[in-house]
């Protein structure tokens, strides 16, 4: 399943940030409903949002930028997160990220030349005992083996 | 009369396919014209067997796992037939590993709909909070004192002493925050009771904002957690329509997503996160008791903290305080995760070792190979070898052989572990995810981490190990929170007790130049 993102509208931007604004420490909320909407948070947004909770731009760029979640242009049409933490790890996390890096051709962190796949790494998913686990599209995906690592990018490539 | 089915709605039951075997089971029985029921219920933590289905019987519920959609038609016909099958584990109740256990907090999980508020309240929910209305704000906090509950975040400080002193602040208004980022590997207790037992939080946060006269309560949940957010999110607009969050008991909760960053656990960068800032480590004091979110004062517990409070009030101090050793008081959910063959959530008194929990309760590696070392506490936490599997699960016990027992996550590693790897590795993450206020943090770790490299390639091995000590206690005392601050522990565990890995890598190929 593929998420679809509305085209970004800065109207449209600016009622998402209005909703949001009257909230208590609003800027992490309304990043992450402009993120929803867009599936990225356009530069343009950020001095929207300064603009309406009264704050300085490079405030909001701050914010935008210390957290791992935010995305600054749009991710592949898949998004495959690979968790790399100790868990995983010991469960052979490694091998299978440098599977999928290799079959992808591209790193973590990256995304495909034809902007199908975004492959990201993740810092633990809570899917400990079912390790090594991914998201596909924010499905989650336990016991992996190079099977279904293999399944999940084909799934991703289509 | 219908047929009632269980089939966990947990993140790993999930991961594993626990949503398809459901669907089968329903298109199965449709097909062979059976009223069936299928409850989605949290999970027992027996991660192993998931998808796990249990089937309501007279007699109780009897478990079958791990259930493939294949398993399906042979399963059901087994069921009609009362024969045994394959995947067939007997009365669920039974199964060893959940005989063993001691389950106060996660009494419920695995047993209920977790969205289910009849099914919450009749599993004994809701006492607590009944119990903790008739005592004043100093009797709930008294209980909780007498309990000897410490913060389950890691920390270990005790959680009466935090509610007293914000109920003693004057303020116009007080906050009740709950520390659900939980982004330590190995850990996932806060996750499974989210998404397993919501309403227990509820309460539990419900008695807090009573105890310390807070009206307003957060959980911050990190955005990795998506069906924990969605499972509270559900659960608190159901317990406002039935009147158990709102205005008629003067406290509401709100859920507040993270987004990514493992400093923000810390309680002081979870705040400023909470107020819509850089996840910045704050400098204390001032305690968040005194000074915290909103420059209010404030509650900061993690989940498991606030999910024991409804048993102590309901059940009383001394019955939680009766289990456990030492200063260490009543139960732990532990977490056995990485290469272990029967991973999943262990909830015990304090005082089992943990050579019993890995090798015993864990059995081991799934490899089937020696376990060589495993990491407590998340990656913050020391590795052990095997000849500290005598340690007691215990606050203590594990500070005095330099370890820490954090948020109870165990990540069990077998003999093909590269120690000096996964030192380079916590050197590695402290650097991704350090928040930057701190100098021994931020480049402390690029720093550690380089050095090891070097020592990995054969350069001055000796005074690169040596250097890297130095910087551990550079970091270890100068960090500002716990991320630079404990980061030590993972690489001086492994210099100390594996200290054969340090050296270079193993003989390459001459490289042609």
């Amino acid at each position: 399943m593929t998420s679809v993102y509305e085209p970004w509208e800065a109207a449209r931007g600016a009622e998402i940030i209005s909703e949001h604004s009257k909230v208590e420490g609003a800027t992490l909320v309304i990043l992450h409903a402009l993120q929803e909407a867009f599936g990225y948070v356009p530069e343009e947004a950020l001095p929207m949002i300064a603009a309406e909770l009264n704050l300085s731009r490079a405030e909001i760029y701050g914010v935008f930028t210390f957290y791992h979640d935010f995305r600054a242009k749009p991710a592949g049409r898949h998004v495959l997160k690979l968790c790399r933490a100790e868990a995983c790890q010991a469960a052979g996390g490694d091998a299978l990220a440098a599977r999928a890096e290799a079959k992808l051709g591209v790193s973590l962190g990256s995304t495909t030349p034809d902007e199908r796949v975004t492959l990201e790494p993740i810092y633990c998913l809570g899917l400990c005992a079912t390790a090594p686990s991914a998201m596909l599209d924010g499905r989650l995906i336990g016991r992996l083996d190079e099977a279904r690592i293999d399944a999940l990018i084909s799934e991703a490539q289509r | 009369m219908s047929l009632r089915l269980f089939v966990s709605c947990d993140a790993a039951a999930l991961s594993v396919g626990a949503d398809e075997v459901a669907q089968a089971l329903q298109a199965t029985a449709g097909r062979r014209g059976l009223a069936i029921e299928i409850v989605r219920n949290g999970s027992r933590g027996m991660c192993w067997l998931e998808p796990l289905i249990e089937v309501a019987t007279p007699k109780g519920r009897i478990a079958f796992g791990p259930v493939t959609v294949a398993d399906v038609p042979s399963l059901l016909d087994a069921v009609i037939d009362g024969k045994p099958h394959k995947l067939g584990l007997g009365p669920t109740e039974e199964i060893p590993w959940l005989k063993r256990q001691t389950r106060l907090t996660f009494a419920r999980c695995g047993v209920t709909d977790p969205l289910s508020l009849e099914d919450y309240r009749a599993h004994g929910g809701y006492k607590g909070l009944q119990r903790a209305l008739t005592l004043a704000p100093d009797g709930i906090i008294a209980e909780v004192m007498t309990s000897g509950l410490r913060g389950r975040g890691g920390a270990g400080f005790p959680t009466a002493i935090k509610w007293k002193t914000v109920a003693q602040a004057q303020a116009d208004r007080k906050f009740i925050v709950c520390n659900a980022d939980e982004g330590d590997s190995g850990t996932f207790a806060d996750r499974m009771l989210m998404e397993g037992d919501p309403y227990l939080l509820i309460e539990g946060m419900t008695i807090a904002g009573i105890a310390v006269g807070a009206t307003k309560g957060y959980i911050y949940c990190r955005s990795e957690y998506p069906h924990a957010i969605a499972t509270l999110t559900k659960a608190i607009a159901i317990a406002r329509r039935a009147g158990l969050l709102g205005d008629k008991v003067a406290f509401d909760l709100e859920v507040r997503s993270g987004a990514g960053a493992y400093v923000c656990g810390e309680e002081t960068s979870l705040l400023e996160s909470l107020e819509g800032r850089r996840g910045l480590v704050r400098a204390k004091p001032p305690l968040p008791a005194h000074h915290g979110l909103f420059g209010k004062p404030t509650v900061v517990n993690n989940v498991l903290s606030l999910a024991a409070i409804p048993f102590i009030l309901n059940e009383g101090a001394k019955a939680y305080a009766d289990f456990g050793m030492g200063r260490s008081r009543g139960t732990m959910p532990v977490q056995l995760a990485g290469n272990v063959k029967f991973g999943g959530l262990f909830e015990t008194a304090f005082g089992i070792t943990l050579g019993e929990l890995v090798d015993d309760v864990g059995g081991g590696t799934f490899t089937g190979r020696p376990v060589r070392a495993v990491q407590v506490g998340g990656p913050l936490g020391a590795y052990f070898p095997r000849a500290l599997f005598d340690t007691p699960f215990d606050y203590e016990a594990f500070a005095a052989r330099d370890g820490l027992i954090g948020h109870g996550g165990i990540v069990v590693f077998d003999d093909t572990v590269d120690m000096a790897k996964q030192a380079r590795f916590a050197m590695e993450f402290c650097g991704i995810e350090s928040c930057g206020k701190c100098t021994p943090c931020r480049i402390g770790s690029t720093r550690g981490a380089e050095t090891i490299d070097k020592i990995r390639r054969g350069e001055q091995v000796a005074a690169n190990i040596a250097l890297v000590e130095d910087l551990c206690g550079t970091m270890k005392l100068g960090s500002l929170c716990a991320l630079g601050g404990f980061t030590p522990y993972p690489v001086m565990s492994a210099l100390k007790h594996f200290r054969e890995d340090f050296r270079p890598q193993q003989p390459r190929l001459q490289a042609a130049e």
